[in-house]
């Protein structure tokens, strides 16, 4: 397959959500399509993660299965990855063993 | 479906002989004692402490008087806290054969192993020779969780266990979903579906207390590898977990050892009463399969996204892969490929169906796959708990 013609799907949980889901790895010099928009992907992002529906500014809510899962911590650009850089739970801290930007990228 | 009958009225879907160990210093000698009979359904449980701690106690009794256990056999050092003879008691009084074997009093080791064994053959015998009578699907309790949730959880294997729980539930069998600290976020969602506004305030303390229980353990429910699987928050790893319990009115709300008392989908409360101590709630999952047993749960549903391995001793473990990618990697361990949902080659509804004609057939006596590998994973630790306020359960007639 030639990685710089594949486009990987996504998956939106909830009608007014601001984040999709990966349906599989995104694959760098590939691209993703989210709402008929293609973005470049720049990285391998792995299936299951998250990546913006639209420009979500920081401070916003972050909305999935139609609920609120944390809050942006920077201003984050249509389909960016959206994960621990940049989004903070509103309960409790978040556990992880590695630099936040090492991690699952 | 057949089951064997309990002197309580119970019933249960294996005949299982259980060894029984009450502090670690009896482990090995127990271990050395099931070990004689691979593959004969004869299972190692146990609590390691030295410090008597009635939870512990509880959690054994309703243990070693599981449905799914026919026999038990006490393996005691001989100085330990443990109240044996209590335990005992419990054990006899349930009209269960059983034995408690002290390894001070009996030779140490190789002699008590003996003797050990020999009384688990003849159990084993008697056991055998048993006949199960018939046995109904609203006879049965089904617990479920996740562990290793990834970003696919949610999506696929957890739905997918909730819409099996709806159907099992029409056909009025009780379900349990937990963990209350992985349902932070979801407290107002879970209230709105209670049977009562009382039930419903009841859940919304129980999360409260399970955050100010995290909050003070520097850390909610949440591994590395949950992030690594595309998970950043509690709430939205809660959000995943929640959709385990499907779309049924939430009837009741039990702690540790609690026994539904009607049919229906409870949430079941794990977070200790009172102040933080002894250390994090549920250390790992099979914490909570144990507390899930000790509320009479035949079988527990289990969904991973990461690639949980585990089984349990007592009750077996239906493993729901959420995970395409994991499924491939682990397919001998998995029981049902839900990630396939994700690759577009079933629907939820497809899946959920799956999951319930499983769940009858191992019911029914066909084995999970961890069972078949023998896993037979136990943990039981220290914890302490009030009881259930008035609102918790529903009238019974």
């Amino acid at each position: 397959m030639a990685s710089a013609e594949r486009v990987t799907g996504v998956v939106l949980l909830g009608p007014d959500d601001n984040v999709v889901v990966t349906r599989e790895d995104t694959v760098a010099g590939g691209s993703v399509e989210i709402d008929g928009k293609t973005y470049a992907s720049d990285s391998v992002i792995p299936l299951g993660h998250k990546l913006a529906r639209r420009d979500i500014a920081a401070g916003e809510k972050i909305l999935k299965y139609g609920a609120p899962i944390g809050s942006a911590t920077v201003d984050i650009a249509a389909g960016s990855h959206v994960h621990v850089q940049n989004v903070k739970s509103d309960y409790l801290h978040s556990h992880t063993t590695r630099p936040d930007e090492e991690v699952g990228v | 479906m057949k089951g064997y009958l309990r002197d309580d009225g119970r019933k249960g879907i294996r005949n299982t002989i259980v060894v029984a160990y009450l502090i670690e210093c009896a482990r090995h000698v127990a271990t050395e004692v099931a070990a004689g009979f691979p593959g004969q359904d004869v299972h190692v449980i146990g609590f390691p402490g030295c410090f008597p701690n009635e939870y512990g106690f509880d959690m054994m009794s309703r243990l070693c008087t599981h449905p799914n256990v026919g026999a038990v056999l006490l393996v005691s050092l001989g100085c330990e806290g443990f109240n044996r003879g209590g335990l005992g008691h419990v054990i006899a009084a349930s009209g269960r054969p059983n034995e408690t074997l002290v390894i001070q009093e009996n030779g140490g080791t190789l002699s008590t192993i003996e003797k050990g064994r020999a009384w688990v053959e003849n159990a084993r015998t008697d056991l055998d020779a048993e006949t199960p009578v018939e046995m109904a699907i609203n006879e049965l309790v089904i617990g479920t969780i996740c562990g290793g949730s990834d970003g696919t959880s949610g999506i696929t294997a957890n739905p997918a266990m909730g819409r099996a729980f709806d159907l099992l539930i029409q056909e009025g069998a009780a379900c349990i979903f937990e963990e209350t600290g992985e349902l932070i976020g979801c407290e107002q969602y879970m209230a709105d579906r209670a049977v009562t506004p009382e039930l419903g305030s009841e859940i919304i303390r129980a999360v409260d207390k399970s955050r100010e229980y995290y909050e003070t353990m520097g850390y909610g429910s949440f591994a590395p590898g949950n992030a690594d699987g595309g998970l950043t928050t509690i709430e939205e790893k809660s959000m995943g977990a929640y959709a385990k319990s499907g779309a049924s009115p939430i009837v009741g709300l039990i702690k540790p050892g609690d026994i539904p008392p009607t049919g229906g989908l409870y949430l079941l409360d794990v977070i200790p009463d009172g102040e933080v101590r002894y250390g994090f709630p549920n250390i790992n999952d099979n914490a909570e399969i144990a507390e899930l047993m000790a509320c009479g749960a035949h079988l527990n549903l289990f969904s991973t996204g990461r690639g949980s391995v585990v089984g349990s001793a007592i009750s077996p473990v239906i493993k729901v892969c959420a995970n395409p990618d994991t499924y491939r990697r682990l397919s001998d361990d998995m029981d049902v490929d839900s990630g396939r949902i994700l690759e577009g080659r079933a629907d939820l509804d497809e899946v959920g169906i799956e999951v319930r004609d499983l769940v009858l057939a191992v019911a029914a006596g066909q084995k999970t796959r961890s069972e078949a590998l023998g896993h037979r994973e136990f943990i039981l630790t220290y914890k302490s708990f009030e009881p259930i306020g008035p609102s918790c359960l529903p009238n019974v007639a």
